[in-house]
């Protein structure tokens, strides 16, 4: 009860409930909350993008937050990606700690330059003269409908840089957690968050409830533990992972399902840790194949100790390899589904 | 801290030709962080001052003891005529500055004094120099790679930095050695970064179009991005209320640039405090401004915002046009843009012998005609502000100040290899970074 209360207390209007004395939270109300947390601690915060001023986030993510800090901490910008940000790089130079919405990753291409050469490069180029704290957030990868223009999974092109961090959280408490580290980290930070999440509610823990709260970025969690075979994931994915892993739990397959919650750097510790208890290695994601996170995690086992454990080749379920069709029909089968995870376990597991 | 000072300082006297004493700059040193250690290197050496001739009387003295120390910059200069003999200040008429949306002009004349004028002249000659030893250390292949040269153009880094304050910022493109200077880094460690040496300003990591000091913000290598940087940092300014400025520049090639419309846009909606600089300089690499823009009248190409052309070969016209247009942001009436009309005697780059797209006549002609250096030196001889073996002395120093520091830049040693994976992060942990192998784990600090 006191639990509930204090949820309640704490998140304001932020939408909540409580369940058998349980908080739960939606993923976007947690970012709205560590948004909220971190403007109120560092003046220097401030957040800008289309529509996360007055329209309260084009996602609603920025709800209220306008109405609390006012214009200048909220700032509406003009349809000119590659300006604002570049403006906003410039002003996390000069000493401010931006935060710099893409209403989804796909229009952050316009701005990719900004992002890559004068974010993430400058702090190598200038040899620790010049840091960049900024973060670069917004929705990534598909959603529903919306055609291959606006559903393009980025996670694999911005953790091949070095210099940028690249965090995918999948629960609220991992939105929470992570976007206030990233926001207090001294380095250009992309948070890659998922449309089809934000409506989705989880379970907050105590902890997690704190001003203070935040998860390192780098450091994966194993969400279920597990003996046959590892699932590797991230966002969105981690859901599916689950309730695969639910399913082949009757058929007494056990699967440990590792959430990433970070894919540069990558925790291929935890990956190989887990490895070598299970001896097979399935990864899930919702990107294109080639060159992708997958790619990279298979490459990384290859090349480690936990290579030696494996009984079989490590599997990759991705995306299929073509832009996202519309129709739902074709949508649906554009990306993996449960079935496909339990499928591609069971190849691995030859069973 | 205190080296930060001393660097602001330096670069205040290099400008003023005075040792200022700045006792408190809290409220300019702002959050960018600094590592600590780098800022030792800051520490720009001052040029030796000329020793005293024998024929100086006690009275020149007086001039320079009277504002400060003489072991500082610009304090004491050989004269082998007594003080009376100097003009102390002069008024200069200066040409009329085009303008745009504007009611107001920058004035028609500006004053000089001979400590102004001999330091401007000592500065301008300083990037000159380094230039061209940049230029003879390419063709030696000692520096490689990309090496955009200034000569030309001082007046515009002298002017514009004559104008601003030292908490002002700047950020730049490629052409970026003389703005280095001018804010602050000394001239060896500017050739050691062209060299690629650990004494380099960004220890050899950076190279040429990657050099930063306090309030500078490069060198930037893709052409127009440092404008919406620059924009980003005037917010900055806005946002703390410090009553700083930025001056965000760019050539004639990436007035074109998409960015830059998008910057001006928000620029003149949230008032940003932002000197807008068009270094026209007729050519964008290859390509002559008529072959590359609709419209050449740069200084309108921001439309809703205001704008001056300005002769950038004279440092007296650059600098009031820049005191105009700082006052014009400073007083929160947005931004305003400033075309600076000038010339680059090399090519784009030292790929790019410069002779294929204009004649060598045009050089020649602008090397005799309106060369910054000279003019400022022939108005000062003929106003009597000071003396030609004045300059020939101070050319002497110069020359000797570069030659040294191009011995450092070639006798420097290259950075250690444990430095490859350092500085990928600020204020982080250690981290293993994947070298060629998959053996080679390499360390990274921050």
């Amino acid at each position: 009860m006191a639990a509930s209360v204090r949820c309640f207390l704490r998140s304001g209007k932020v939408r909540h409930y409580s369940l058998n004395g349980y908080c739960y939270m939606m993923v976007r109300d947690a970012l709205n909350q560590a948004m909220d947390e971190e403007l109120e601690r560092d003046e220097r915060v401030f957040l800008l993008g289309e529509e996360v001023a007055q329209y309260d986030g084009a996602y609603k993510v920025s709800r209220g937050l306008w109405k609390k800090y006012g214009d200048k901490r909220i700032m509406d910008t003009p349809i000119t990606e590659m300006g604002f940000t570049g403006i906003a790089v410039g002003a996390a130079m000069a000493g401010l700690r931006p935060i710099c919405e893409f209403m989804t990753f796909n229009f952050s291409m316009q701005a990719i330059d900004q992002v890559i050469n004068s974010a993430a490069k400058t702090y190598y180029m200038s040899a620790g003269r010049q840091s960049v704290p900024i973060v670069f957030r917004g929705p990534n990868g598909a959603s529903a409908g919306v055609g291959a223009q606006h559903s393009q999974c980025f996670a694999a092109w911005y953790a091949s840089c070095p210099g940028l961090k690249v965090v995918s959280p999948w629960s609220a408490e991992d939105a929470k957690g992570l976007l206030k580290s990233a926001i207090r980290d001294d380095n250009p930070v992309v948070f890659l968050e998922n449309e089809l999440m934000y409506g989705v509610p989880f379970e907050m823990s105590e902890e997690s409830q704190s001003k203070d709260f935040t998860i390192p970025i780098g450091k994966a969690k194993v969400e279920r533990q597990g003996t046959h075979v590892t699932l590797a994931t991230h966002s969105r994915y981690v859901s599916f992972c689950l309730d695969a892993a639910a399913v082949l739990a009757k058929e007494g397959i056990e699967c440990e399902v590792i959430n990433l919650r970070t894919i540069r750097p990558l925790d291929v510790e935890c990956i190989e840790t887990s490895v070598m208890k299970t001896n097979h290695l399935v990864t899930v994601e919702g990107g294109w194949p080639q060159f992708g996170v997958g790619a990279e995690i298979c490459a990384r086992i290859m090349e480690g100790p936990a290579f030696n454990y494996l009984d079989a080749p490590a599997t990759r379920v991705t995306g299929v390899d073509i832009p996202m069709p519309y129709a739902k029909i074709l949508e649906d089968n554009s990306l993996p589904q449960i079935k496909d995870i339990i499928f591609s376990i069971k190849k691995t597991l030859n069973v | 801290m205190k080296n930060m000072l001393t660097t602001i300082s330096n670069a205040l006297c290099r400008i003023t030709g005075r040792n200022v004493l700045l006792i408190d700059l809290s409220e300019y040193v702002n959050v960018t962080s600094l590592a600590t250690p780098t800022l030792a290197q800051t520490l720009r050496q001052p040029p030796k001052p000329p020793p005293v001739g024998p024929r100086a009387p006690a009275a020149a003295q007086l001039v320079s003891a009277q504002t400060d120390r003489l072991d500082g910059p610009g304090t004491s200069v050989v004269v082998s005529r007594s003080f009376a003999d100097f003009t102390s200040q002069a008024t200069f008429d200066i040409k009329k500055c085009d303008v745009h949306r504007l009611e107001e002009a920058p004035p028609l004349k500006a004053e000089l004094t001979r400590d102004q004028g001999l330091q401007y002249y000592r500065v301008m000659q300083t990037v000159r120099r380094m230039e061209l030893k940049a230029d003879q250390l390419y063709k030696q292949k000692i520096i490689r790679g990309f090496c955009h040269l200034y000569d030309g153009q001082e007046a515009c880094a002298v002017g514009i930095e004559a104008a601003i304050n030292p908490s002002d910022h700047l950020i730049t493109a490629y052409r970026a050695h003389g703005y280095t200077y001018t804010r602050g880094i000394a001239v060896k460690e500017i050739l050691a970064e062209l060299t690629g040496r650990k004494g380099g300003v960004a220890k050899g990591k950076g190279g040429s179009m990657h050099m930063y000091a306090p309030h500078f913000y490069g060198g930037n290598g893709i052409v127009g991005a440092q404008v919406p940087l620059g924009a980003g940092i005037a917010l900055a300014c806005q946002y703390q209320g410090n009553n700083q400025v930025c001056v965000s520049l760019y050539g004639d090639g990436a007035a074109n640039q998409g960015q830059l419309f998008e910057a001006f846009n928000m620029a003149a909606l949230w008032k940003l405090p932002c000197v807008f600089v068009c270094e026209n300089n007729k050519y964008g690499m290859g390509t002559s401004v008529e072959r590359a823009s609709a419209s050449t009248d740069y200084y309108k190409r921001g439309d809703y915002i205001p704008g001056i052309r300005v002769d950038g070969m004279d440092v007296l016209c650059v600098r009031e046009a820049t005191r105009f247009a700082a006052d014009h942001c400073r007083s929160g009436k947005g931004p305003i843009i400033m075309e600076l009309q000038t010339y680059r005697y090399h090519g784009h780059s030292m790929s790019d012998p410069g002779v294929s797209y204009r004649t060598r006549d045009e050089i020649q002609e602008v090397r005799s005609k309106s060369d910054p250096i000279t003019m400022l030196k022939e108005r000062m001889l003929s106003n009597n502000m000071a003396s030609v073996e004045e300059f020939k002395e101070i050319d002497v120093a110069i020359r000797k100040e570069v030659e040294e520091a191009a011995q450092f830049a070639t006798s420097d040693p290259e950075p250690p290899l444990e430095e490859l994976c350092n500085h990928l992060f600020s204020n982080d942990l250690p981290l293993e970074v994947r070298g060629t192998n998959p053996w080679v784990q390499l360390k990274s600090v921050s």
